[in-house]
């Protein structure tokens, strides 16, 4: 393998504690050296990236995403989603297991990671945590593990019996793995053959759609929390996926006041828009957890400028034109989230709301990197992974969602400008994005 | 700084919710909240001089134009007055009912209105049960497309039939609608408010004329939140109440195909919202009873009070026809009358 220089960047490495104009040196798929400018010692023969005025940090790690394989390729496929994953600048995401078939067994999990899926960035699967996600009988942890999978989860549903939730926890912790739940109670938000299309509230009201109350997202949150307080002695970790309500928090907050292992993540979308975005019925609004109130929207500012908030993940959603192009009611839920997920950050977190750019990028990747125990990645130390983003930080671009990598299109982020042009990605020491070829 | 002024945040800056693009078609009648106040006193004013014109000389304001109307839900009152509408203004008329269509094929609302339009339909009424479909609709084909209802949301032709009959009775020969038309007087909108596009469309449009909304309904129809809906709408859960303040009293029928699983208690429902006559009489003996239509007597009001003095619920249905026209005829003419529109 071939060796290359990034020369003349910043590098903002928050894992490392390093904010600092260096040059690094990537080999055989590691960080090989990192040295003041001009001062490498092993470079000789090596490609060089002129990474002048640019900043160069550990590659994005996106810990919730859809990439639509194994059965619904028309919205996404692995070598797509993974090519708008590296267009953000990601090196890394882990892909939710409900994909048809769902993921619930170590031959889907490895299928997922062979090179004929055609990733250019890693791809870590994420399996079901119950067989066929139907909330009833745990998978063999220990197998889907040995597979690849790095958590499990039955994302788009929740786990919902107590027994179940509380045996995927006790399970899971046995073999060193995170539960991931999807906290929606749909005993509230399913009725008869009607389900809650968003937030709750005056807007739902108005717009005479059916409401997603808080409670059925904390309702669920405390429950989890209550059997991760049982479960004290095996170390059960839980992350609650997508979280979107401020009650939600708060049970995270004193959890972990509490001692116990309780971690989150927020998505972009839920940090920055409301239910007032959904406007006229725009189905680039619709996803589940819906857009909240601004109280919410307000609380999960509060929760990632004080550190209650674990990772930033994008729930990257793809669906095609024509399934969003129904009634409100009837469209599926979701929005694409990778090719927008730095830029929306950098323009609104860091520049906007003033959170340091090591945390900002510490939430894209090193976090999340430890949540889902990746060693050797979300830092650029020595040894490490060479799983790279290098972005110029003062680039402001407007968002074109119809000329993304991502094979679906739907994001209510299009027009949008957006703050920080990714110039590289390199996933392992290989070029997995350049602007100037893309 | 101190430990307070720390904790003290600033207000945030936050992404700001783009100004809606509808009506994409000036001639479109989306929601009680697309027409002025003047547009809406020009509406009322047309719907008196096509109901006084000459029939065979109405007929050829839109001689042979073409209009759709595509039902998703069964309807007499409004798809009927409608029709009559838009064939007494000389359009040819065409229905397409989801049960008749491809639509059961599954056809989505998309192409069965790109459909319509290739058909050379020039407007599309549009019935459906969904929340929203309209502005599909409309988005899509970029017609005039008319409300005709929608979902739980919006019945905009209805509350304008409301209004005028309201006219009639209180504010008689009244000429140009101002936002003081209707000052002083309250409306009571009573029973399944949570369901029902018609309440909706009255609440956003009655409280612009001045109007007080006042919302009277169980927990279970009526959710606190309604009174969020606007200015000038309030909830007075104590019917006797809202009828003892009441000018207009607008009954609501329960719709058993929206519950989703709520169960209500029938016999207690009547005995705390029934329109009964002795109600009627010893709390509003002077006003008007309104009710959109179905009507289910013995459940929401007596047979007595929807066939008594004081019920206008069959002046509603003849206003149904005249507000339409007026309607269907902003449909094509708004284009022609604005020079069109990018």
């Amino acid at each position: 393998m071939t060796a290359l220089v990034i020369r003349g960047g910043h590098l903002v490495d928050p894992a490392a504690g390093v904010d600092l104009d260096k040059d690094i040196l990537l080999k055989d798929g590691r960080v090989a050296e990192i040295a003041s400018p001009g001062k490498l010692k092993q470079a000789e023969g090596a490609e060089v990236l002129d990474a002048t005025g640019l900043t160069v940090a550990p590659g994005l790690i996106d810990m919730h995403v859809h990439l639509r394989e194994p059965g619904q390729g028309y919205k996404e496929t692995i070598a797509t989603g993974t090519a708008a994953a590296a267009a953000g600048g990601f090196t890394a995401v882990a892909a939710m297991p409900n994909t048809f078939p769902v993921n619930d067994s170590p031959e889907i999990t490895r299928w997922m990671q062979v090179p004929e899926r055609g990733a250019s960035i890693r791809v870590f699967p994420i399996a079901a945590a119950t067989r066929g996600s139907k909330g009833e009988a745990i998978n063999d942890y220990a197998a889907l593990k040995s597979a690849g999978a790095v958590a499990v989860s039955d994302d788009g549903l929740p786990i919902l019996k107590d027994s179940v939730m509380r045996e995927a926890l006790a399970a899971a912790a046995r073999v060193g793995l995170t539960v991931i739940q999807h906290a929606e109670d749909t005993r509230i938000t399913h009725v008869a053959d009607k389900v809650a299309a968003m937030n709750a509230g005056p807007t739902a009201f108005k717009l005479g759609l059916r409401g997603w109350p808080n409670e059925a997202e904390s309702g669920i949150v405390e429950r989890d929390i209550r059997l991760v307080a049982e479960l004290r002695e095996a170390r059960a970790h839980l992350h609650v996926a997508h979280i979107s309500t401020a009650a939600a928090l708060a049970a995270v907050r004193q959890a972990r006041r509490n001692g116990l292992r309780v971690t989150c993540e927020v998505a972009p979308h839920h940090f920055l828009l409301t239910d007032e975005h959904v406007g006229l019925y725009d189905t680039n609004a619709k996803m589940c957890p819906p857009l909240r109130s601004a109280a919410d929207r307000d609380a999960l500012i509060e929760a990632l400028l004080d550190g209650v908030v674990d990772a930033i993940a994008t729930d990257h959603a793809p669906h095609a034109v024509h399934e969003k192009e129904v009634e409100f009611e009837r469209a599926p839920n979701g929005i694409i989230g990778l090719e927008t997920a730095l830029g929306l950050c950098l323009r609104w977190l860091h520049h906007e709301w003033k959170l340091p750019l090591g945390r900002v990028l510490s939430l894209l990747s090193a976090q999340p990197a430890a949540l889902l125990g990746l060693k050797g990645r979300g830092t650029l130390a020595v040894g490490s992974f060479a799983d790279v983003v290098v972005f110029d930080p003062k680039a402001e671009w407007t968002y074109n969602a119809r000329q993304g990598k991502s094979k679906s299109h739907n994001s209510p982020f299009d027009g949008w400008t957006m703050q920080g042009r990714v110039r590289w990605t390199i996933s392992e020491g290989r070029i997995a994005y350049d602007a100037e070829s893309a | 700084m101190s430990p307070t002024a720390a904790k003290a945040r600033r207000p945030l800056a936050t992404p700001p919710v783009a100004a809606s693009p509808f009506p994409y078609n000036p001639g479109s009648l989306l929601s009680v909240q697309d027409l002025t106040l003047d547009a809406l006193s020009h509406l009322l004013a047309r719907a008196t001089a096509l109901e006084n014109q000459d029939p065979l000389t109405r007929a050829r304001i839109l001689a042979k134009r073409r209009i759709a109307l595509l039902f998703y839900e069964s309807s007499t009152r409004t798809r009927t007055s409608f029709e009559l509408a838009a064939k007494g203004l000389g359009a040819d008329t065409t229905l397409v009912s989801s049960l008749s269509s491809s639509i059961e094929k599954g056809e989505s609302l998309k192409d069965t209105g790109l459909t319509l339009r290739a058909l050379g339909a020039e407007a599309i009424i549009l019935r459906h049960s969904s929340s929203g479909a309209p502005w599909l609709l409309e988005a899509e084909t970029r017609l005039p497309v008319l409300n005709a209802g929608d979902g739980m949301h919006e019945h905009p032709t209805q509350a304008l039939l409301d209004l005028r009959t309201m006219l009639a009775h209180l504010r008689p020969g009244a000429e140009a609608i101002t936002a003081e038309t209707l000052s002083g007087v309250t409306v009571s909108i009573v029973g399944d408010i949570l369901h029902s596009r018609v309440a909706r469309s009255n609440m956003l449009l009655l409280p612009r004329l001045g109007a007080r909304v006042l919302l009277c309904g169980p927990k279970e129809l009526l959710p606190e939140v309604a009174a969020q809906t606007g200015p000038g709408v309030e909830i007075e859960r104590d019917f006797e109440a809202a009828l003892r303040q009441s000018q207009v009293v607008m009954m609501l029928r329960i719709q058993a195909e929206r519950l989703a699983g709520l169960q209500l208690d029938l016999e207690e429902y009547k005995a705390a919202y029934q329109l009964t006559g002795q109600r009627l009489a010893a709390h509003a003996p002077k006003a008007v009873v309104l009710h959109p239509g179905p009507i289910i007597r013995g459940l929401e009001l007596t047979a007595g009070v929807a066939d008594g003095p004081q019920s206008a619920i069959l002046e509603q249905i003849r206003n149904g026809v005249a507000i339409r026209m007026a309607v269907v005829e902003r449909a094509l003419m708004a284009e022609q009358e604005q020079g069109g529109r990018a």
